[in-house]
């Protein structure tokens, strides 16, 4: 494998990054950076973070050029180069003001994640507002990977905080059998692309045919997480074999809605793209002072109702809170 | 009656589903095999996940039908988990009313 870390690599942009990928030989891989400047979006660090993973375990070799780019200090203290087993250059003897973050981490079981999400809210000193969707997609996110993904090194995860235009970006990668892999067990799926669709939809699982999923899976998470970024005024991104998904943003006073359909959305599908893996999903989301994540989940639930078909009866007015 | 406290069992963050899923067959399914009301004191919980719900009472709803909520009460909801208890309810139960209409499986393959 290939990977080129270029200057910038966010979801709007994320094409040129995916399209430098070369995954053709599994069992070693080259990293290289922009020679003067890497700013990118924590995706691109999680599926970095886990080809060295996946190569090294097994026992291929992983090699890469560093150059002392001004934001090194961020790549070590996010701990890509543990991760690669590259040697840096240089040490962080002091503590950097790189801003708020997760730094990358490896779940490969129901107590990784506990403990991921329990160290998360010191790690970032933020506001419940800010920790709680960080705390919301992990989960969701990390339980499809442990679920459903067979990946051999489970979940790389990562996130950054920035506190100056309150937003959140969020990576998550796997080295398993892909959404096309998971999806075509149940359901009709030809491609990559038709399987990534389909896995948007609300009530579509990749552990059942059964509309709604079954006792244990719903089939809502992808859905849910697509909405949080939607609902943000912000990307999202699915990137499994060789297709992804990008949810773009919504045009300045254009309606901002929740579709069931991802393809209603304002998106661009990139297919054909050199084939990663397993799967990434790429999030941001933007953080309000006061912004309740409640009423963000609220609207979410309101989109979902709409996708089934025509709602005979109101049934959740039934139940009782006390 | 029992009272299941789901902070106790899950902390603040109610995301863990093999504990959604123990609470389903321990509690709430035995207790309404026998007319007994189980009430899910969600006091404490601060934030829970669409899948920690659906694990816990998606399939006794689909199992039971709606009058299953006769025998559930959910106490101490803040209006985010609350909200996610809703949609859950409401999806299960729909979802139920279509299986019986799609009775054989469909072709859910994008169109």
């Amino acid at each position: 494998m290939r990977i080129y870390v270029p200057n910038s690599a966010w979801i709007f942009n994320i094409s040129g990054f995916i399209g430098s990928l070369d995954p053709t030989d599994p069992t070693s891989l080259h990293v290289e950076f922009h020679p003067r400047w890497v700013s990118v979006h924590p995706a691109v660090l999680a599926m970095t973070a886990c080809a060295g993973l996946l190569v090294r375990q097994r026992g291929g070799t992983v090699t890469g050029d560093v150059p002392g780019v001004r934001s090194l200090p961020y790549l070590i203290r996010m701990g890509l180069f543990k991760f690669l087993d590259l040697d840096p250059g240089r040490e962080i003897t002091e503590h950097e003001p790189a801003g708020r973050f997760v730094p990358l981490t490896q779940i490969q079981d129901n107590a990784q994640l506990r403990s991921t999400i329990t160290d998360l809210v010191p790690l970032l000193h933020a506001p419940p507002e800010v920790a709680a969707p960080i705390k919301y997609v992990f989960s969701e996110m990390v339980r499809n990977v442990l679920e459903h993904s067979a990946s051999p090194v489970g979940a790389v995860v990562c996130a950054q905080y920035f506190k100056r235009s309150n937003r959140i970006s969020i990576g998550i990668a796997d080295a398993g059998i892909g959404v096309h892999g998971s999806m075509s067990r149940f359901h009709n799926v030809r491609t990559a692309q038709e399987a990534i669709t389909l896995a948007m939809r609300p009530g579509i699982s990749g552990a059942t045919s059964r509309l709604g999923g079954n006792e244990f899976n719903a089939g809502a998470g992808l859905f849910f997480t697509k909405g949080i970024a939607a609902l943000s005024h912000n990307y999202f991104l699915l990137y499994s074999g060789d297709a992804a998904f990008e949810l773009l943003k919504v045009r300045e006073g254009e309606l901002l809605t929740l579709n069931a359909d991802p393809r209603l959305d304002r998106h661009r599908y990139l297919t054909g793209v050199p084939s990663w893996p397993g799967t990434v999903v790429g999030i941001d989301i933007n953080v309000e002072e006061g912004q309740n994540f409640a009423d963000l989940l609220d609207r979410i639930r309101t989109a979902y109702s709409v996708d089934l078909k025509t709602r005979k009866k109101v049934y959740y007015k039934r139940a009782r809170f006390l | 009656m029992i009272t299941v406290g789901i902070f106790d069992l899950a902390s603040d963050f109610a995301e863990d589903k093999d504990v959604a899923a123990k609470v389903r067959d321990t509690k709430i399914r035995p207790a309404l095999e026998v007319g007994e009301e189980v009430i899910l004191d969600f006091t404490r919980v601060d934030l829970t996940t669409q899948s920690f719900i659906h694990a816990m009472i998606s399939d006794v709803l689909r199992v039971k039908g709606e009058e299953a909520l006769d025998g559930i009460a959910f106490k101490g909801c803040q209006q985010g988990v609350q909200g996610i208890i809703e949609t859950v309810i409401q999806y299960s139960l729909e979802t139920t009313e279509d299986r019986d209409l799609d009775a054989g499986g469909s072709d859910t393959r994008p169109s």
